[in-house]
């Protein structure tokens, strides 16, 4: 198996891609705990922009905004705006399931559902009443292949998911999640419990993705997010312990020529 | 060798050996007691196998009871009426049993999740006998009869705490990442109770269905004052009356849980009271049967958990 190099695939970063996901002076509380103070981010269509950050700078909290999961811990409000396309989808009212399914989330470390292989894929499209035998066979292979997993769970779909090896398994999420069709892809950390070589391909399915998918990814690890990513945004706590949008550009000028000295600090190893 | 290098080697010898004695000591005491706790187990084991074991014959499981002196009885409908309690106890516990469950696990902090486990944990300590009580005045009274009914409402209640405990604990030991990636998919929160957490969970749940029940099939209290006891109770009897009257299967189902029923434990308990010595020994049979069934069943569930669990992970 030769692994194709990173700069075999090339995805152009596009500046002038439309806003997919605009964020406006978002705050998030747990409690009377201010988590994010007055975040502003714009993420460009079917652009990978990372958010980069020391630990505990809200990274999470602000990807699970995006998707509603902070709805899930109790005590917690936001306010402020997140535009996905034209809806804003902190608006009361708003069908937070129907967010969640066309923002897809990928977790730090692999959570296959005690199923079999093609349950875990077939799970989403099935909540959605897809039953038909032949239906259901076309969208597990459709996002097995998108995931690189197809070759190697073919002939295996019937077996447990937690029979793959940790990459597997990740990829076997990403299908999961790729198999409702969503139009953004937020990944958590996704490759933070994964061996190097199985990091890598992650990498790699990144950027095949991100010609159909907008992908918003956590990482605390920069290397990662200058090898993979288009825009960078970079957070920081501030002393009142809120996490705060310090800069963010294109990558290759957060890593070459930042505006921000915290942001230089950051990346050139200096803090954090 | 220094004189001071002896020592040390003496003083460690010395010490080996004071814990190897130490050791022998403690483990032949903590034996000991172990062996005295098993002893009450296996004494009630051994007894009932001993006095019970003589009246056991087919007979037995198969034929109503015979008035004293005529051989060929029985404990059909003692067994019979067992099986018809615990069936309609487990039909009217496990639904809300499971369903408070799975809102207590979801809504921990809620009110109304709070008061749901407090009172669990209060009514598990109530008194078998205030339960019967409680099914008396409740059931039997308005209905102007005893009656299976009332039974299995009892035994109900009796199952309902550990049913909402076991399953709620299980609930609480599925990792959360299952549920966030279900939530994650745009799933709404039943589907993903349904779909994920309940299958994930089914184990714990089934197991805590049979550990309730086990302990219920044993419960005489209750239906000392609900159920009655019926000797005359015979499904097979009931059942064909009904299908040559052409009545609906409602119809059947409603005779069978309208009339006093008998039970195990009661007759047991009615039994071993009598002065005859056949009674006494039949009731030390049905203590035998009873004792293997709760066996079975553990044993089974136990066997049946870890196979399922052997498949899952695949």
């Amino acid at each position: 198996m030769t692994m194709q190099l990173m700069t075999d695939i090339k995805h152009a970063t596009n500046s002038n891609a439309p806003i997919k996901v605009d964020v406006k002076n978002l705050d998030v509380h747990y409690g009377s705990f201010r988590a994010l103070r007055e975040i502003d981010l714009s993420i460009r269509e079917k652009q990978i922009t990372a958010i980069i950050g020391p630990s505990g700078c809200g990274k999470s909290t602000l990807l699970r905004s995006f998707n509603r999961m902070n709805d899930l811990t109790f005590g917690c409000r936001m306010s402020g705006e997140i535009r996905l396309d034209a809806q804003d989808i902190l608006a009361p009212g708003v069908d937070v399931v129907d967010i969640r399914r066309r923002v897809g989330m990928v977790f730090q470390r692999p959570n296959p559902f005690p199923k079999s292989i093609y349950d875990n894929v077939a799970y989403g499209p099935r909540l959605y009443g897809l039953r038909r035998r032949s239906d259901l066979d076309a969208i597990v292979e459709r996002s097995l292949k998108s995931a690189a997993l197809w070759d190697e769970v073919k002939d295996k779909l019937g077996q447990s998911g937690f029979s793959l090896s940790g990459g597997q398994q990740q990829r076997l999420c990403i299908a999961r999640a790729l198999a409702v069709e969503p139009e953004v892809i937020l990944m958590d950390e996704p490759a933070s419990a994964l061996d190097p070589i199985s990091t890598l391909r992650i990498e790699e399915l990144m950027h095949d993705l991100a010609h159909d998918y907008t992908i918003i990814i956590v990482t605390h690890n920069m290397q990662q997010a200058a090898r993979v990513s288009d825009f960078t945004a970079m957070m920081m706590i501030d002393d009142q312990r809120a996490g705060r949008m310090i800069e963010f550009d294109q990558t290759n000028i957060i890593f070459t020529r930042p505006k921000d000295k915290r942001t230089e600090d950051y990346v050139t190893g200096r803090f954090g | 060798m220094t004189q001071m290098a002896d020592l040390i080697w003496q003083r460690r010898a010395a010490r080996i050996r004071q814990r190897k004695v130490t050791n022998a000591i403690m483990l032949s005491l903590t034996g000991l007691l172990t062996a005295l706790a098993l002893v009450p187990l296996f004494w009630i084991i051994g007894y009932v196998i001993v006095r019970g074991g003589s009246s056991i014959n087919l007979d037995f499981f198969i034929h109503l009871p015979t008035p004293l002196g005529v051989t060929g009885g029985g404990v059909l409908s003692a067994i019979e009426g067992t099986v018809v309690i615990t069936l309609l106890a487990a039909v009217f516990a496990i639904p809300p049993g499971v369903l408070a469950a799975f809102y207590a696990a979801r809504y921990p902090n809620r009110p109304l999740g709070v008061a749901l486990r407090f009172s669990t944990d209060v009514l598990a300590g109530v008194p078998s006998i205030v339960v019967g009580l409680f099914g008396y005045t409740l059931i039997v009274i308005p209905m102007g009869h005893y009656s299976g009914l009332a039974g299995g409402a009892a035994l109900a209640v009796i199952m309902l705490p550990t049913i909402i405990r076991t399953t709620e604990e299980m609930l609480k030991l599925v990792p959360g990442t299952l549920r966030e990636a279900s939530l994650g998919l745009g799933a709404p929160e039943w589907k993903t109770s349904l779909s994920v957490l309940f299958p994930a969970a089914a184990n714990g749940i089934i197991t805590g269905f049979l550990l309730a029940m086990a302990r219920a099939v044993g419960e005489t209290a209750p239906l000392l004052m609900t159920a009655l006891g019926n000797e005359r109770f015979s499904l097979g009897q009931i059942v064909g009356s009904g299908v040559e009257g052409h009545q609906s299967v409602f119809m059947i189902i409603g005779r069978i849980v309208n009339q006093p029923v008998d039970s195990l434990p009661l007759t047991l308990w009615k039994y071993a009271q009598q002065p005859y010595p056949e009674r006494v020994d039949q009731s030390w049979a049905v203590a035998l049967v009873l004792m293997i069934f709760v066996l079975l069943v553990n044993i089974a569930t136990r066997l049946w958990v870890q196979q399922r669990a052997r498949r899952l992970k695949g």
